[in-house]
This record gives structure tokens, sequence and C-alpha cells, in this order.
């Protein structure tokens, strides 16, 4: 059996896919972007089911519809803010999805063997003159899968690079796996979000990890499928255990690397199975949750490897010490002071998703804007748990997305800014970051909003940021703290606008 | 410049613009007033005391016209006292130019300017010249008066040796200006007060004036006040239904009803039906400062005071501030000679009409000829993002084409490095491996490089939506599983058929929420 044409299709489908993800470039032409994905999509997956996959069709389109009508509900129910556990959850699906197909990879290789050794034949055996062997009689031959087929063809030495390439298919796919249930676990605040390890720490991965490269060699030598086993359970343990040790502050960078692992995990599965499409599309996701996470982690100014390492590095040397004390304000000299100003840059943060104040804060834009004032947001990169979570809730919220802007674009305005309004940031508006070099957070580029006439702060207690450190901008003479659960906070003021 | 100020033309109004206190202030500011003869009389100034303080008594309405060239009055002009309007000169008083298309545009065409002072935008420098808030503010004490005039027992509750009097219960409905104004003056007179409104977050206000807030038990409620941005909105039938069922208990228990309930441009909302006043005990007094606008009560007749069968005295005037004319004129006096204080930045009698500013801007009806109602939004900087600032220093020629070369060059530096250890890691790998699996290698090591040129370009407000749709496209593994199910082997078959099942709730799920990401995003 050959298949040109689904070559010919999946070509078609990695041409929509590239499309799919450049399309994103801009607002506008991300809305064609998904159909570019949707299309792409339904081509591979029917040139699939016409072509090689086509044993047990009907079971497969059935299997297709289950999953479609669960993640029409999961996808339809879910809340705005909710969506961080959701990227999540979702990436555990293809992990152990990547986990099945590469131990069925495993056992196909070994039904292969014992029907050669039944046949008196080696599996992979090369004839001289570097032919493959492969012997079989051809009715059995036929009657076999495609994938047995294409088993069937290769040499000893493919065959072992097959093995490599499962292998890490299973534990990249069992690392995303526990990690991406464990990044859910921690979003939706189901685990405890701050970084906790088990004795021994680091030293309990790295054992882990040595033991899966010795499990790795066992199985490679032939020692059989058992080291798989302890290998994809060493890589469970790994996924659970880096992911725990991370707090919650850095889940952007956790959630968008797991992204480029179930990419990674899809592309090694695609060199098991020759499947070209499956390696352009996993290198793409992979490599695009790469540069998510090193545009999260620049913008923190932290390294990847600290991040992964968990928890925020001890300090060299003390902290500055803060002085002055935090000056609460009511709604209506907050009010007020919005009345009287001209230009008003809001920076929202997780607070703000946790409250689900983002209609509020979009009323209190639609007011103020109403009335003639300049209203902006400024966005971290980092804000929120989850790359672009901000923009999201806005955008639900129905903030146009022309007055939502980055950090870099409005972070020179501070100055000219009357009013800044902080609701529910806090690392991402500290000026320690600038201002000492010893604080743990230093270096990191943050929104200057202390340049502003006037800062209010919303805030539900005096409690410090995921980071823990103090935020002096708490203390600094023109701002003022405006304490409340965001969304009461926000809500009050709409009415004293006028 | 000469400011003065007619009698008020029409019925009943008696307030005036111009006191002699006020006066002394203009006068203070260059100008000259001028007042005609008998404008004063029923709010309590006699020429004699204008004269006093300097002002030029005009004998008649037309002389005074002739003679100023900015006029301060109360009540919107009658077509006769417009038909005396000439080009060049401000008209400074109520104006109503929302229901007044007529008279603004024989104004403007007359070439006068018109300052409506209910147009004065309420923010807080403009509030020395809000003249609906102090008129607010004299009509809910009157109203308080107005009923115990009408209400035959104290407000108070004595206990006396001629017997026990029970404390009168007033309830105020609308605590805007005029609401919390009503409810300072129940409270300071003794009587237990009640007050209701819409807008949830009040509460703590009308606690503060102390009268007690009657809580409504609906959940909707809360969601409303702060929903509408604090102003009374039309609330919901089921809203509607609960507040008159509170109000139908409450009512027989009520001496004294003031209901103050207006909707922007709308007609004001019946709170106080039939047959609440029926239930009413006779001798209770429902004093009603809607009745402009068709009244909070059934039964209300605008401008007049009726009793109903059961004894109730409902009153419906529209005059309250006038019935307290000399307070109001004092207040209102004080109202417009701030607006020519800003008027006058100069304090040297030369009138400025900036229109660059918010409040005189705002404020102005018609001026030079046109008719500038409504007023542009207020002048702030420009919505859209400020352009970006110059540079500190504009580098020479030679010195940018320097830094691009430097920078060009390091780039290429950086590349040539990153493709030389890329190849030759791939080479290693190509000693190795078999071609068969070099091919699929090609395709690998080429697609991460499309990925992160792509990637790169990607939006950063997009970047949830990338994650959701890459991670969508990620389950793409599902064509391994496909591939795999038609296995003869049962565990294969198992596995890959879980496979499928969670990969394309995946495929679904992700595309799903991209697309309902996406449609969020708007342009404004």
């Amino acid at each position: 059996m050959d298949f040109g044409f689904t070559i010919a299709a999946y070509a078609v489908a990695a041409v929509l896919f590239i499309l799919s993800l450049g399309g994103l470039s801009g607002q506008e032409s991300a809305k064609r972007a998904v159909w570019y994905g949707i299309a792409g999509m339904a081509i591979a997956v029917l040139a699939t089911l016409i072509g090689p996959g086509a044993g047990l069709w009907l079971l497969s389109l059935i299997l297709i519809g289950a999953g479609a009508a669960v993640g029409y509900q999961l996808a339809t129910k879910v809340q705005m803010t909710q969506m961080p556990e959701l990227v999540a959850i979702m990436h555990s699906l293809v992990g152990l999805a990547a986990v099945f197909v590469g131990f069925n990879a495993d056992i196909m290789i070994n039904t292969m063997s014992t029907l050669f050794a039944e046949n008196d034949l080696v599996l992979g055996a090369v004839k001289e003159g570097g032919y493959t062997a492969i012997g079989l009689p051809a009715a059995i031959y036929g009657e076999l899968s495609s994938f047995g087929q294409l088993i069937a063809k290769k040499t000893g030495v493919e065959i072992n690079i097959l093995r490599v390439e499962l292998m890490l298919g299973i534990w990249i796919g069992a690392v995303t796996f526990t990690g991406s249930v464990i990044a859910y676990g921690k979003l939706a605040g189901r685990v405890d979000s701050a970084a906790k390890q088990l004795p021994g720490g680091h030293l309990l991965n790295a054992a882990a990890a040595g033991l899966s490269l010795l499990f790795a060699i066992m199985y490679l030598s032939g020692s059989g499928s058992w080291t798989l086993v302890l290998l994809t359970l060493l890589a469970l343990f790994i996924g659970y255990h880096l992911i725990m040790g991370i707090g919650g502050a850095d889940m952007p960078v956790v959630v968008s690397m797991l992204n480029s692992y179930s990419g990674w995990a899809a592309a090694a599965i695609g060199f098991s199975l020759g499947n070209d499409l499956l390696i352009v599309v996993g290198a793409l996701v992979g490599s695009s949750g790469a540069i998510l996470s090193y545009i999260m982690c620049r913008a923190m100014n932290r390294s990847f490897v600290s991040v992964i390492l968990g928890g925020f590095g001890g300090a060299s040397g003390e902290q500055m010490a803060v002085e002055g004390e935090q000056v609460a304000i009511e709604a209506d000299g907050v009010a007020a002071a919005l009345n009287e100003a001209s230009s008003i840059i809001i920076i929202p943060g997780y607070g703000m998703a946790v409250a689900q104040a983002q209609q509020a804060v979009s009323e209190l834009t639609t007011k103020l804007r109403a009335k003639g004032k300049s209203v902006r947001f400024a966005i971290h990169p980092v804000a929120g748990r989850l790359p672009g979570h901000m923009n999201v809730l806005l955008a639900e919220a129905r903030v146009p997305y022309d007055i939502v802007l980055e950090m870099d674009e409005i972070n020179e305005d501070f100055p000219d800014t009357d009013v800044v309004i902080v609701i529910g940031s806090n690392d991402i508006v500290n000026p320690a970051a600038q201002d000492d070099p010893n604080s743990p957070i230093a270096g990191m580029p943050v929104l200057e909003c202390w340049k502003a006439k006037q800062v209010f702060v919303s805030k539900r207690g005096q409690g410090t940021g995921y980071s823990g450190i103090e935020n002096p901008l708490f203390y600094k003479e023109n701002t003022r703290m405006f304490y409340g659960d965001a969304k009461d906070s926000v809500s009050s003021l709409l009415p004293k606008i006028d | 410049m000469k400011i003065g100020t007619p009698k008020e033309v029409a019925e009943g109004e008696a307030r005036v613009a111009m006191t002699p206190d006020s006066a002394l202030q203009l006068q203070k500011l260059g100008h000259d007033c001028v007042i005609e003869t008998g404008a004063g009389a029923l709010a309590g100034f006699s020429d004699a005391d204008y004269k006093a303080a300097g002002v030029e008594i005009a004998k008649t309405a037309a002389a005074l016209w002739k003679a100023a060239d900015v006029v301060a009055k109360v009540r919107p002009p009658v077509d006769t006292e417009l038909k005396r309007l000439r080009d060049g000169q401000t008209l400074i008083s109520f104006f109503n130019p929302g229901g007044n298309e007529k008279h603004m545009a024989s104004a403007a065409k007359k070439g006068a300017t018109v300052v409506a002072m209910e147009m004065v935008p309420r923010i807080s420098r403009a509030q020395k010249m809000d003249a609906l808030s102090s008129m607010a503010n004299i009509a809910g004490y009157r109203a308080v008066i107005e009923a115990g005039n009408n209400f035959g027992r104290f407000f108070t509750g004595q206990v006396t040796a001629a017997g026990k009097v029970p404390p009168a219960k007033v309830l105020i409905v609308g605590a805007g200006v005029a609401g919390l104004a009503a409810i300072g003056t129940s409270t300071s007179l003794g009587a237990i007060t009640y007050a209701f409104d819409v807008r949830p977050e009040v509460a703590e206000q009308i606690e503060s004036m102390g009268a007690e807030f009657v809580f409504l038990e609906f959940d909707e409620a809360t969601s409303d006040g702060a929903e509408t941005g604090g102003y009374a909105a039309p609330s919901s039938p089921e809203f509607r239904e609960a507040q008159l069922a509170k109000f139908r208990e409450m009512a027989p228990d009520i001496d004294i009803v003031i209901t103050t309930a207006l909707i922007p441009n709308r007609d004001a909302p019946v709170l106080w039906t039939k047959d609440m006043v029926e239930a009413m005990k006779p001798g209770s007094v429902i004093i009603d400062l809607a009745a402009e606008k068709g009244g909070n009560c059934e039964l209300t007749v605008m401008d007049e005071k009726i009793v109903t069968d059961n004894g109730v005295t409902i009153v419906g005037y529209t005059d309250f501030p006038s019935r307290m004319a000399t307070q109001s004129s004092t207040l209102y006096a004080t109202n417009i000679r701030h607006m020519m204080t800003d008027l006058t930045p100069e304090k040297d009698g030369v009138i400025v009409h900036d229109m660059e500013d918010d409040v005189i801007c705002g404020a102005t009806v018609t001026h030079a000829g046109d008719v500038t109602f409504p007023p542009p939004p207020p002048k702030v900087q420009a919505i859209a993002a400020q352009p970006k600032k110059e540079p500190p220093r504009e580098l020479t020629a030679e010195e940018k084409r320097a830094q691009e070369v430097a920078a060009f060059n390091k780039q290429t530096m950086t590349q040539v490095g990153l493709l030389a250890a890329g190849g030759f890691l791939v080479l290693l790998v190509g000693l190795v491996a078999p071609a068969s699996f070099m091919q699929h290698f090609i395709v690998f090591v080429l697609s991460v490089f499309i990925g992160f040129q792509v990637i790169w370009n990607v939006a950063h407000s997009l970047h949830t939506p990338l994650m959701a749709v890459t991670n969508a496209i990620s389950s793409i593994i599902i064509l391994g599983a496909l591939i795999q199910i038609g296995s003869s082997s049962f565990l294969i078959t198992l596995l890959g058929a879980v496979g499928i099942f969670m990969a394309s709730i995946n495929i679904f799920g992700g595309f799903l929420v991209t697309r309902r990401m996406l449609a969020m995003f708007q342009k404004s």
C-alpha cells in the first residue's frame, strides 16, 4: 500500500498550520488563522482515516465524535478567568496521548519480533550487500497494519533509533502529563500554589533523571519493556516534582514550557512513526512554546533555569528597608482624583482576575472615556498567570484593544499621567526592581507607575505579592492604598464618577 | 462690562440672580452692575439695598436689557426677553437647552452668547457654579418644611404632661442631592427617617445623614446600581415589584413621604401608587419633588396641593427654591458670581469667553452665532496613544550609519555563529544516523526554523490565543493513534482508542476556545 495521497494532504495541512500560527501576528488576521488551523487539522485527520489509519475507521470516528462533544462542553463552559487552567489541563491530554502512542510503538516492535521469530527470521537483520531482510512471506506481510509493515522494513539500526525516539516521546509526554496536571491544580487553587518540594529537592529530580537514563540504556540493550514502564513512572514523578517546586508567580513560564514539551513529544512520536506531519507540527508547537517561555523569562529578568529550579534565588545582601507608611484612601477620594484627571492608566494584575473585576473595570473605563479622559491600560508581559491573560480578560469585558498597551509602549508616558490605578498587581509595579540591587527581583523590567502624579493601589490587604517581597511603591508619597476586594472597590467608584 | 439682572417675568418666581452681596463681589472683578427696579423685592432685597451696594437701578426691563452687556437671570428667557437679546450680549440663566431648540437657534442667530447654568459640568472644579445642586439642596430642605406645614403633628416624639406624642415617620424616596438634604432636615427636626434609593451604594450616605436605609431583599438590585454607573436607571419589572411591595408594606405606618426619584431624560417613575395613598393614615402628607416630570405619586397634580378623600395631603409644587427666595437667590447669585469669576480671569472687567475651558465651553449653548450645544466632550489630551517621544538627540547621519553597520555586523556574527553551531550538530547526527532518519530529521530542523521565524511575529496580546491554538494543533498526535488503532493487538487498539479520544477533546476544545477568545478582541 502506498499513501502518496496522504503525504500530499499532509503537505497541505502543514502549510495550513504554519499559516495559522503566522496569522496570529494581528487581531484581525488571527480570526482567519484559526480557520486555517481547523482546516489543516480536518485535512490531516481525514487523509489519515482514508489512508494509513483506515483500520477500525468507524471506531475512530465515534471516538473523535465523543471527544468533540467533551471538548465542546469544556470550551463553551469555561470562564475566561479559568483559561490558564483549561490550557494546562489540555496539555496533559496531549502528553498522555503521546505516552500511549509511544507504548503502542514498543508493543508493535515486540509483536513484530515475535512474528519474525515464528518464521525463523530476525527483525531488522541485514542481508549481505546491505539489503534489509524483509523475509516475511508476502501473505503475512500483507496482513500487517501499515505501521507493522513500516517496522518490518526497518534495519536493526533504524529500529534502535526508533526505540530512542519512542522513548523520548514517552518520557517527554509523561513529564508533560503530570506537570500539566499539577500546573492545573495550582492555577485552579486545588494545589497549594507555593513552591513545595519533597526533602532532597533537586537532587531527587537529578536522581530520577539519572535513573531514567540508566533504564533507557537498559531498554536499548534489550532488557525488555519493563524498563520502559519504569522509565515512564520516573518521568511522571519528575513532572510532578518539578512543577510542585515552582511558585504560582512563575506559572506563565511553566504553562508555555509545558506547551513546548507537548510539541516536542509529538515530534518525537512523529519520528518513531515516520510521520512527517507529526514532526512538522510538533516542531512548530515546540518552538512556539520555547519562544513564549523565553519571552516570559526575559520579562521577569530571570533565566529559564532559575525558573525551572523553582522559587526566587536568595538575595545577595540586605534588602533596602522600606520607609514611610501605607496611606489608605476611600472611594470618594479616588473618585475625586479620577474626576479631576485627564489622563489615566490602569494596570491590571492577577488580583483583577481573581476578583472577577474586569467588568467593573471596563465600565469605569467607559464612563471615564465618555467624559473625554484618556484612559489606557498598561499590561506587563507577566501580568496574570498565563501569557496574555489580562488581554483576554479585558477583551472579554469589551475593553477596546487599541487602548490596551504593552509595557514598552507605555512606560515612558507615566510622567505625563495624572492618575494610575493599580488593580491587583504587585511585583510588576515594584520600584525595588530598579532601585534596590539586592532585591530578589532586581533588574526585572517593571511598569514605572510611581512616576505618575498620583497612584492608587487597589489591593485586598497589606500582604505581599507572589514573590513575597515588600513593595516600596505602596509607601511612596504619591501612592494611596485603596483596600478592598477589587471588584467592590472599582464598582464603588462607578457612581462617584460624574 | 455691565452686568444686569432683570425682574423675573415668570409668575410666582421670586428669585433674583443678583444680590447686593454678589454685586459687591462682581464689582471687585471690575464689572458694573445694574438691576431692574423691584427685581429683588420678592426675595427680600430692596432697591435701596442694591443702591447701597453700588448697583445702578434701571427703570424698565427694556432699559436694563439695553444697558447690560451681560444679563444674569434665573428662569429660561421668554420670547420678549429673547427679542431684546442683541449681538455680543451674554445671557447667563437656566435655559433648558435640551428642550428649547427654537430659543437656542434664535439666540444664536442674534449672535448672543448664552450660558446655561444647568449645563455646568459636574466636575469638582465647577461645583461652585453648580446651580442645579444648590437649588436641589434648597428643594430638599423646603420639601420637609412644606410637609411640616401641612402635617398636624410634631416631627419629634415628646412625652409631656399633656400626653405622649409619637414621633413622625418620614420616608424619603431617592437619595440624590435633594433627597439627602431632605434627610438631613427631617432627622434634625427629630422625625424617624427612612430613605430608599435604587442604588445600594448610597446606603452609606443615607446612614451617614442619620436616616435608616430601606433595605430591599433583592439580589439583582446590587448589580443594577453598580452597573448603571450610579444613576438611577429604569429598574427591571421584578425589582420594581419588590420595591412597590416594600412601599406598600410601609405605607400605613408612614406619616410623611417625600419623593425625589428622577431618571435623567425620562418621566418620573411612579413609586407611590393610589392604593398606597389610600392605605395611609388621614393627615399624612406626600411631597412630590418630581411633580414637574409627572410625579412619583400617582395622584400628584403639578403645581397644586390636593387633599384626597381619605385626608392625605399631596403637594405637587415645582417652585420650592422660589419659595425660599432669599436663600435661593443668595446661592444662585453666588453661582453666577463664580461663573463670572471664571469668565473674567484677569479681574479687570474684561470678559474672556474661553471656549478652550472645559467648564465654560460645557455650559455655553450659543456663542459667536453658533449653537454649541451639545458641548464637545471636555478637552483633554488625545485619547489615542501619544506618539512616541523623539529621541533626545538626533544622531548625525554618519553615527547612525555606523550604528547600523555595527548592529548589522553583530547580527551577522550571531547568525553565522548559530548557523555554524547548528550545522555542526546536524552533521554530527548525520554521521551516526542512517539516511532514512536524516530525511525526517531535515523536516524537523526546517520546521523548528519556520516555527521560530513565525512565532516572533505573534502579537503580545495574542499569546493566550497562541497557546490555545498550538495546544489544539499539538493534538496532531491523533494521527499516530489513528494509524495504530487498526492493529491486531487488543492492547494497541485500546491505547490507541484512548489516545484518539483524548486528542480529539483537545482539538475541538482548543480551537473553540481560541475562536471564543478572538471573537472578543474588538476595536473601539
